[in-house]
């Protein structure tokens, strides 16, 4: 997120939520929006395919087609300039390109926009009216976005939207992504990607990894890693041999779970260090017991740039151990092995480890983002935004406030482009697929937690009464799903959540998971997956 | 602006719009509440609060009257005292005496306030309400209707921090009831299952129901932690009691969310607990000395986890037999247990599984390089862990390929 949580829910004089889920995925934020929304009176406007909870509380709900963002977001943008609603200091003074975006725009007239994103012409005049008068304004954004074929592209007409309107760089504005896991943003600032290291160096940059490799005392390759989706069809050719898994439940969370298997099968030898015998432990060589976030020292970054402590609570059951112990005692034992030759005078070089304080100032020292994201200062307390640029730096809520990043911030012109796979005769309905309020993902905790598994007991199929009807679908009865890479079997929930034509499913169950049906298309930047449309059949079952 | 004010024949000086509750708790001064939270919006309910003021024909709530400047207050007047304790017998006229057993004994702010006033157990053999225990089914929250003082705080929190109004007072006078809905079920009524109406019940009315028996306030350990599932981030306390964890309670001073939490952050931490957890390390028997497996499984030094005990632990497995798809345990071909066969999992000790994969990583590396590499980290682990996973991975393996799901 480029704002804080906090200042979006004190300052935001609208909410344009877009491709999220806020109440069922991001509950609190949820929570905040609707107090925002009711008892601070600012403007929220809700675009999503389905009547998700939080359009019941917008002044305006956009229902746009899955996949046509663009077209919609394009259609606004068309609105505020015909209108001259532009911030024409903002773009002046903090931007670049803006004539690219404005000649892109010129034709998503309203009527154009309506074409393709099913949403009235009038409401998309309304919301673009909404958004103009009623500024700072926040976007909040969340997989809707990025897991399309276009998800670069749509998160850059996001920023597009925003920059127009000059709302970056004060409270209650800002383009802000809802990460989905408590520690999605750490494990990306700490490295776990395959084109940087810790803090965003990137590994294709001499100077990054020549820092690297003295602090660590060993050459590094000089090109980027494989994506998670990548790696499975690596492994699946035989040219990645070792996959270590550390938490990870591919077998239900990749696309196309039939290719997943396939290419775990063909896997040598894979690691899966696991708090259970998950749907990927079937494929495992060795497991290794780890600890829950109640057994563990450490911080977790939350979706706003914000480094909290996490605390030791329990003890680990049995001979389960801590994940970074795992790791150490592996790297300690291949280095008595001579795997690795390494320069004993870098500083960095070695495993010996007396605390998770030692590793924290590894980081502080490596990480100019969390250089002052101190041990010390988490545990006293603080809730530091990064980046955090020394022991003493204040940390910083809001990015962008004064000038972008990269100095001068970038319109990019894009124009709607459809999805991977759309419906067609042979399989007619189009499948969006997301999560529900009680579970988390893969599922292999809230499935094991007694509560919330007896709230949600088994994977539903949401479908509109006509596509229902047509399919002889009967109220509370099982359906199959099928596409063109597996099928399904699950229980219909008869709902005008979705429009006719859309079914919604989500992927918290294993043994009927919207992963076998998903479409693997990737993002050709980003290469994540279209999960949020595919083209499917239904019947009844 | 400010304003200056005497309570207590003290002069203290407030901001203007402040209440009387809120220039004397700036002050220091103690004015007790029940009805009253921080959070909420003041309802002069409970007429704890109430104070002389002079000039004033009756007492004041000090919760919902402004401070005025040259007020002159009186905390503790005879008069304000005998109200209270008029209004506290007239609480206990209708409250169970189980303080004995009450869940909440220790963390209840109607027991401390008899406590400080010294209301002796009133000598009253009137209409008590005789409401049925945990009258709703939802599974996290426990109503014990007999414990409400009727105070409101759940219903403003519910519509003031969860905004989703699910509860309301119905009825009138003795008969008044804490109602979900049209007086309904709670998930019938829309309820989120959030629990911000327990946490912010001053007494046992609400409670959370997973948790009951489990540990009063003194009896736990509170152990301020950052929540596991979604990335909001939100910080709470996990109460625990002979290592194991018996509730989360919310935190006031928690930076992102304060009291607010979701249910899976309130209510899905039993996970951590579970019988199916993973106990001990698993090496497949085909990377192992044959003799060796078969000597100390024998001696059981080590031992195989069975297919069935494979599916015993396996979600698929047991939602499917549950739900009665497919195969459970009972149809599958039995698998003796000495037979150990090259895939058989076979439960090691941790430097025989650790010295397995160190081994098998080092020849793999020599032979095909770090291209023949991948890693997945987690996004459920600590910073501090996935630090450990990019070093190992870059440093040790000598591959970039290492991802997340952060895209899924």
């Amino acid at each position: 997120m480029t704002n804080s949580i906090q200042d979006i829910a004190e300052e935001s004089q609208c909410i344009f939520i877009i491709g999220s889920n806020t109440t069922e995925n991001h509950p609190v934020i949820g929570t905040k929006i609707r107090r925002a929304k009711r008892h601070r009176g600012a403007k929220l406007i809700v675009a999503d395919p389905r009547r998700i909870d939080i359009a019941d509380y917008a002044d305006l709900h956009l229902r746009h087609k899955p996949g046509t963002d663009i077209a919609l977001l394009n259609g606004l943008m068309h609105v505020i300039l015909r209108e001259n609603w532009q911030d024409d200091d903002f773009i002046r003074e903090r931007t670049e390109n803006f004539e690219d975006v404005k000649a892109i725009v010129e034709k998503y007239t309203p009527e154009v926009a309506s074409e393709i994103t099913g949403v009235p012409a009038e409401d998309i005049v309304l919301a673009a009216t909404m958004m103009a008068e009623n500024r700072p304004g926040a976007l909040l954004y969340a997989m809707g976005i990025t897991q399309h074929t276009t998800g670069v592209a749509n998160v850059m007409s996001c920023a597009n939207l925003q920059m127009m309107l000059g709302n970056i760089g004060v409270p209650g504005s800002g383009v802000n992504p809802l990460r989905g896991q408590n520690n999605v943003q750490g494990a990306c600032d700490m490295g776990g990607l395959p084109n940087v290291f810790p803090g965003y160096q990137r590994v294709t940059d001499p100077a990054a990894r020549e820092k690297f490799e003295k602090a660590w005392g060993v050459g590094l390759p000089d090109y980027m890693g494989l994506t998670v989706t990548e790696m499975m069809d690596a492994a699946e050719a035989g040219d990645v041999r070792c996959l270590y898994i550390i938490g990870e439940n591919p077998m239900t969370s990749e696309p196309n779970l039939n290719h997943t298997r396939h290419s775990l099968q063909k896997t040598e030898f894979i690691v899966l260090q696991e708090l259970f015998f998950s749907e990927t432990a079937q494929f495992a060589d060795v497991i290794f017991p780890a600890a829950a976030f109640a057994e563990k020292e450490g911080s977790f970054t939350n979706t706003e740039r914000r480094a909290q402590r996490v605390r030791k609570a329990v003890n680990p059951p049995g001979e389960a151990r801590l994940d970074h112990e795992i790791v150490i005692q592996l790297a300690k034992r291949m280095l008595a092995l001579g795997a690795t030759a390494l320069d004993p005078e870098a500083p960095y070089a070695d495993w010996e480890y007396r605390s998770i304080i030692d590793v924290e100032e590894e980081i502080n020292a490596l990480t100019p983002i969390y250089a002052g994201v101190t041990w010390e200062r988490m545990e006293a307390g603080e809730a530091l935004h990064w980046p955090v640029l020394g022991p003493d730096h204040p940390g910083t809520p809001i990015l962008h406030v004064s000038k972008f990043s990269r100095g001068l911030g970038r319109f990019a012109a894009v124009d709607h482009v459809p999805p991977d796979e759309l419906p067609d005769d042979d399989y007619p309905l189009m499948l969006t697929t997301g999560r529900v309020i009680y579970h988390w993902h893969a599922g292999e905790m809230t499935h094991r937690a007694a509560g919330l598994e007896a709230m949600y007991p088994e994977a539903l199929v949401e479908i509109h009464p006509r596509d229902a009807a047509r399919a002889g679908i009967d109220a509370d009865g099982m359906m199959k799903v099928a596409s063109r890479r597996g099928e399904i079997i699950a229980k219909a929930q008869i709902t005008d959540r979705v429009e006719p034509g859309l079914i919604f499913t989500t992927f918290h169950f294993a043994e009927s998971a919207a992963n076998f049906l998903t479409n693997p298309a990737l993002d050709p930047v980003a290469k994540i997956p279209e999960y949020k449309v595919c083209a499917v059949k239904v019947e009844k079952a | 602006m400010s304003i200056n004010l005497t309570i207590n024949n003290k002069v203290i000086t407030a901001p203007d719009g402040a209440t009387i509750l809120e220039a004397a708790q700036a002050a220091g001064i103690e004015i007790p509440t029940l009805c009253h939270h921080p959070d909420l919006t003041d309802v002069g309910a409970c007429r704890m609060c109430v104070v002389s003021v002079e000039g004033a024909r009756a007492l004041q709530t000090a919760c919902t009257t402004p401070a005025g400047e040259g007020m002159v207050v009186n905390t503790m007047s005879d008069a304000a005292v005998a109200s209270r304790k008029f209004t506290l017998e007239m609480l206990l006229t209708d409250h169970p005496n189980e303080c004995m057993t009450c869940e909440v004994a220790g963390d209840c702010e109607l027991q401390d306030l008899v406590y400080d006033y010294q209301v002796p157990w009133p000598d009253h053999n009137g209409k008590r309400h005789q409401w049925e225990l945990d009258p709703d089914p939802n599974p996290f929250i426990f109503i014990d209707r007999n414990k409400c003082i009727v105070c409101g705080r759940c219903i403003r929190a519910c519509n003031e921090i969860q905004n989703r109004d699910i509860w309301s007072f119905a009825y009138r006078g003795f008969e008044t009831k804490l109602v979900a809905g049209a007086d309904q079920l709670m998930l019938d009524a829309g309820c989120e299952s959030c629990g911000a109406c327990v946490a912010y019940c001053p007494v046992g009315a609400l409670q959370d129901k997973m948790s009951l028996g489990l540990g009063r306030v003194n009896q736990v350990e509170k152990v301020r932690t950052t929540c596991s599932f979604c990335g909001v981030g939100c910080n709470f306390d996990l109460n625990v009691r002979n290592d194991k964890i018996t509730k989360v309670t919310s935190a006031q001073d928690a930076p992102v969310n304060g009291m607010a939490l979701c249910v899976k952050g309130r209510y899905g931490y039993d996970f951590v607990h579970h019988p199916d957890r993973l106990t001990r390390p698993m090496v497949r028997a085909k990377w192992l000395d044959p003799a060796t497996v078969a000597e100390r499984v024998k001696n059981g030094e080590w031992a195989v986890f069975t297919e069935a005990q494979q599916r015993r632990a396996s979600l698929t497995h047991q939602r499917a037999s549950g739900n009665g798809h497919s195969a459970s345990d009972h149809r599958s071909p039995a698998i003796p247990q000495s037979a150990i066969l090259p895939d058989t999992f076979v439960q090691t000790d941790w430097d025989t599984a650790l010295d397995t994969v160190a081994g098998k990583f080092t020849q793999v590396k020599k032979d095909y390089g770090g291209d023949a590499f991948a890693v997945l980290a987690s996004a459920k682990c600590t910073n501090e862990e996935n630090y450990i996973f990019n070093k190992f991975t870059r440093q040790m393996l000598a591959t970039h390929s290492i991802d997340h799901c952060a895209r899924l």
